[in-house]
């Protein structure tokens, strides 16, 4: 009985998340431009998704900074974490502390923060300031994935390594690298999945005539919602789904669970 | 630890990021709080702080923090007996049934918020099936009650990923040392379970509580244009009416509430620490 309870329970919550994704599916096949009206089965939309040069671009600029930024940010992130194994645990606390901000702020704040220093600075608003503030604050998440390996790291096959005569560097790569990597992995994840879905940060700081997909669908959702837009989600919500099966089989998976 | 010899090396293997985090996020701080405490000639004012009194100011602010605890509180509702039922199913299947509770956090949130829109709407979908089931219709948009739904959709994996993550961490042996020396259901979990799942919690209210205090898309699109949260004042202040520094003023109130957060959040986690 209790069994059949939490089934039920967990039955409901599903339909409350993913009912309203299956109707924006639904309705991308739609042919009847209202979503009160059932038109026939249809594909159009989709073609004219795909021949929509605005969304084709915002696209472009979404993955491109997303993939920059996380690259970016995972070289940052990771260099340091490793540089400050040595520093003082006082100082290295005052960097985890201010490296925490983004993370804890609002990102509205964050988000006219950084718009206030790039007018301050008179860098123009655009792909690179968007691209700056995404690696801003995707430094934390990789920061934060990779510092508990480094607690874990185990120096005494580093050190032998070293007494074995081989260069610190090549030690490190060795015999400490491959025990960061699933961190760095999750990190980077981490890292490209907020990227990819920011929006508040983004939209201040990208100027005009800038767009990313979030901007995009703010601004058409403003002038109502065109029916492209439902197939656009579709194919996120697929390509999301498909994504995160293939990192939740693989073997680094483990590392996410801490 | 050493993996180098001197701390020289490290403080300048660090510097690049520490520079890094002085211009990206200390400066760009300070210039909130320089333009939220000045006035157009530069000098020192607390006046731009000080407007949030003003009545319309005040309101968007008292609203927010009105839907944004009821949105919190349903949350944790919701969440908590997920959380518990998922963490009691250890099963090998169950990594696949947090992820699914979990993926719509992958995807795009104005994306999350348009659906309730076009499900919402006066001619949407749910009220076309209640009529066609002959059922009255709901008018919740442009409400406050479609922006906690909003609120409530999106933010729920936040509030459900770190609430299972601490109870799912919790050691089954001390569950059954209770259950042995005589504490009930209801005892065990009001003495072992609640309080060991407390950061987990704490951790969740802050990550709903937050971002539903200070958003500003949810409102836009959700509550038409008559309903105005403080985010959508600031916003505005920024994208139209280009008055920064009240704008940065009004930013300041916000960070207040950011800044007790982050202390009631420390306190909990060094509460949470002795375990």
């Amino acid at each position: 009985m209790k069994k059949f309870f939490e089934r039920l329970y967990l039955g409901i919550l599903l339909v409350f998340m993913y009912a309203p994704i299956v109707t924006l599916i639904v309705l991308s096949f739609n042919s009847s431009k209202s979503r009160a009206r059932w038109g026939g089965f249809t594909f159009k939309w989709y073609l004219q998704l795909f021949s929509d040069e605005a969304v084709a671009s915002a696209m472009i600029n979404t993955l491109s900074i997303a993939v920059l930024a996380t690259i970016i940010s995972t070289i940052i992130g990771t260099f340091t974490c490793i540089a400050m194994i040595g520093l003082s645990p006082k100082l290295r606390s005052l960097i985890m502390g201010v490296t925490n901000i983004p993370m804890i702020n609002a990102d509205i704040v964050t988000g006219i923060s950084l718009m206030l220093l790039f007018r301050f600075l008179h860098i123009s608003t655009g792909f690179n300031t968007i691209l700056l503030a995404h690696i801003t604050f995707n430094i934390p998440f990789v920061m934060l994935s990779v510092i508990p390996r480094i607690k874990n790291m185990n120096f005494y096959v580093y050190e032998a390594a070293l007494d074995l005569g081989a260069t610190p560097v090549y030690a490190f790569v060795k015999t400490l690298l491959p025990d960061l990597v699933p961190g760095i992995v999750s990190g980077a994840l981490m890292a490209f999945t907020m990227s990819l879905d920011d929006f508040i940060i983004t939209y201040f700081t990208k100027g005009s005539g800038f767009e990313t997909l979030s901007t995009l669908i703010y601004n058409e959702v403003k002038r109502g919602i065109q029916p492209e837009i439902y197939a656009l989600s579709a194919i996120i919500f697929v390509v999301v789904l498909v994504l995160l099966m293939v990192v939740y089989r693989s073997p680094s998976s483990k590392s996410k669970e801490k | 630890m050493k993996l180098f010899k001197d701390k020289k090396t490290s403080g300048l293997m660090s510097s690049p990021y520490i520079a890094w985090a002085v211009i990206f996020i200390l400066v760009p701080l300070g210039m909130v709080l320089y333009y939220g405490l000045t006035d157009n000639a530069g000098s020192f004012t607390f006046q731009n702080v000080a407007r949030i009194a003003e009545p319309g100011y005040m309101k968007a602010l008292l609203r927010s923090i009105e839907l944004s605890l009821i949105s919190t509180l349903i949350c944790f509702i919701l969440a908590y007996p997920l959380g518990l039922i998922l963490s009691s199913m250890k099963l090998q299947r169950d990594t696949f049934l947090v992820t699914l509770f979990i993926l719509p956090m992958w995807m795009n949130f104005l994306l999350r918020t348009l659906t309730w829109m076009t499900l919402l709407e006066g001619k949407g979908v749910i009220n076309t099936v209640l009529t066609f089931l002959h059922l009255p219709t709901i008018n919740i948009i442009n409400t406050p009650g479609a922006i906690i739904l909003g609120m409530v959709y999106n933010f729920l994996p936040f509030m459900i990923l770190p609430i299972y993550n601490a109870l799912s961490r919790i050691d089954e042996n001390v569950i059954n040392a209770a259950r042995d020396l005589g504490a009930g259901q209801l005892q065990t979990f009001l003495r072992i379970i609640l309080p060991l799942s407390l950061p987990g919690i704490i951790s969740g209210i802050t990550m709903v509580f937050i971002p539903a205090l200070t958003t500003f898309a949810i409102s836009t699109m959700l509550g038409g244009s008559k309903i105005l949260l403080i985010g959508n004042i600031i916003e505005q202040q920024f994208t139209q009416v280009y008055d920064w520094h009240l704008g940065s003023g009004l930013s300041i109130v916000l960070m207040i509430f950011i800044l007790i957060n982050m202390i009631i959040e420390n306190l909990a986690d060094k509460e949470g620490g002795t375990f």
